[in-house]
């Protein structure tokens, strides 16, 4: 019986410089894609512990504001570093989640999947929608171009009025809803994605993998109940 | 035991396959999957129709021959097994029961249930050996080897090369068996030599032979009949990266 042979034209082709040839290769990209991916996860928790200061009063969420304006050149650089990183994450995971659905041409018939979970498969998606969450969310609240009323806010010291500007955003209970949703969308992706990164920076092993992808939920269930603290509290006017 | 089968039929590679009804009757509880494939068979010739062509040479899960994905897991339900080692008491009498190649574009089919896994022997070929003079076995204690690394050295080294990881990745990724590979010998001293080497070749043949990318969603480590852990692929990705660097470093 004749037994077909593999194409001799490989699938990919690679560089002869090192470091574009990292960059294409598989395990490099990955390597890639879950180091903008850390980068973007701290930028998260930065960016929670900034905005859970609503809590502490109307004083020191807008004096925190007046504080991140003040930086200046500097905010420009982690402004623009973190859309530097949130290109490159999309634009690799596109290339991979692209190769790998052409390493399958024909999908099974029945799925048997034993140890994924919905979190891990539908990646690409949670990621897609967070992208669509992130851009509403700055012409929200940080260019104001959905709601111009926003940049006439001052408070009594003459600073940006942060403080109201999220009160008044999220009494609105249909925006404060795809919030949560996104937050809920968010949190499904740094839950995988946590455990992802440990993975590929290779400092998973048998032993602590269970803690690991425990770690991810337990982190990712703390960020998404951080974050949607706030538009739950100011719905329900405990702040006001 | 009755069963109704639903399977994949394809007369070559580049034709095009249905999944075809079969009938398999009195099937003894005792018989493993293939020896249930095999009764359906010989009924088929009798009547004079085209066996279903699949996979098999062991038949005790030692030589990776045997492959198929039934109902959606490759090697059938249950751990640590080969199909070969699946028995038909796991499944209910009149159960249906779906049967399928490895699906993946580096494992073309060439008949029916049978793919062609010589990727994983040309990925092999790109570095998953050690280079020295071949001659009378050496003195056993002349290199040292402590016993944590002989211990996990072993585990890598159990991959029998049947490409279940592949075909139960999302991705069609070889990850699992690549990682194995590079791993028994980078654990080893006598792999030291070729030992970024090997990682950054075996890899990017696993790349260039279209296999996807590895996702972390260890699908692979569930279905594999030697149990290889995942994190022999954790292993692989800090050796690959130190491997690059190295080379792109030494090619100066």
């Amino acid at each position: 019986m004749p037994v077909a042979t593999l194409t001799p034209a490989p699938a990919r082709k690679f560089s002869r410089n090192p470091l574009i040839a990292f960059y294409q290769s598989s395990i490099g990209k990955k390597w890639i894609v879950g180091a903008t991916g850390a980068i973007l996860f701290a930028y998260v928790i930065g960016h929670l512990i900034g905005n859970l200061q609503v809590f502490l009063g109307p004083d020191r969420i807008n004096g925190y504001a007046q504080f991140l304006h003040d930086l200046g050149p500097t905010l420009w650089v982690i402004r623009l570093s973190l859309l530097l990183a949130f290109i490159i994450h999309i634009v690799a995971t596109i290339q991979l989640a692209q190769q790998n659905k052409a390493a399958r041409p024909q999908a099974y018939a029945v799925q048997g999947y034993q140890r994924s979970t919905l979190t891990s498969r539908t990646m690409v998606v949670s990621g897609l929608i967070v992208l669509c969450f992130v851009i509403y969310h700055l012409l929200h609240f940080t260019f104001e171009a959905t709601n111009p009323v926003f940049r006439t806010l001052e408070d009594s010291h003459g600073r940006h009025d942060v403080y109201r500007m999220l009160i008044l955003g999220f009494r609105k209970p249909l925006i404060s809803f795809f919030y949560v949703l996104s937050m809920f969308l968010l949190a499904c992706h740094l839950s995988h994605g946590f455990a992802s990164v440990v993975q590929t920076f290779g400092i998973n092993n048998s032993k602590i993998s269970g803690i690991v992808a425990r770690s991810g939920e337990s982190l990712a269930s703390l960020i998404f109940i951080g974050y949607i603290s706030i538009p739950i509290f100011i719905l329900l006017r405990i702040v006001h | 035991m009755n069963f109704n089968l639903k399977i994949w039929r394809q007369a070559e590679g580049s034709a095009a396959g249905k999944f075809v009804d079969y009938q398999a009757k009195e099937i003894p509880a005792e018989a493993s999957f293939l020896e249930m494939l095999d009764i359906v068979n010989e009924g088929l010739i009798a009547r004079n129709e085209e066996p279903v062509a699949f996979d098999s040479d062991c038949r005790e899960g030692i030589c990776g021959t045997c492959s198929l994905v039934i109902n959606g897991v490759p090697h059938g339900p249950g751990k640590a097994k080969t199909t070969c080692q699946l028995y038909m008491r796991r499944f209910r009498d009149g159960d249906t029961i779906w049967v399928e190649p490895f699906r993946v574009l580096a494992f073309p089919i060439i008949k029916d249930l049978i793919v062609n896994r010589s990727a994983l022997d040309q990925i092999v070929e790109a570095g998953g050996y050690i280079s020295v003079r071949a001659g009378s076995a050496p003195e056993a204690n002349g290199i040292a080897v402590s016993k944590r690394d002989a211990d996990l050295s072993m585990e890598a080294a159990a991959c029998i090369g049947c490409g279940a990881c592949a075909a139960a990745c999302p991705n069609s990724s070889a990850m699992l068996f690549t990682a194995a590979k590079i791993s028994h010998l980078g654990l080893l001293p006598q792999g030291q030599v070729e030992r970024s080497r090997r990682a950054v070749s075996m890899v990017r043949k696993m790349d260039e032979l279209g296999f996807g990318n590895c996702s972390n969603q260890y699908e692979c480590e569930a279905v594999c009949p030697a149990e290889i852990s995942a994190g022999f692929i954790a292993r692989l990705n800090r050796d690959y990266a130190g491997s690059a660097v190295k080379e792109a470093v030494l090619a100066e």
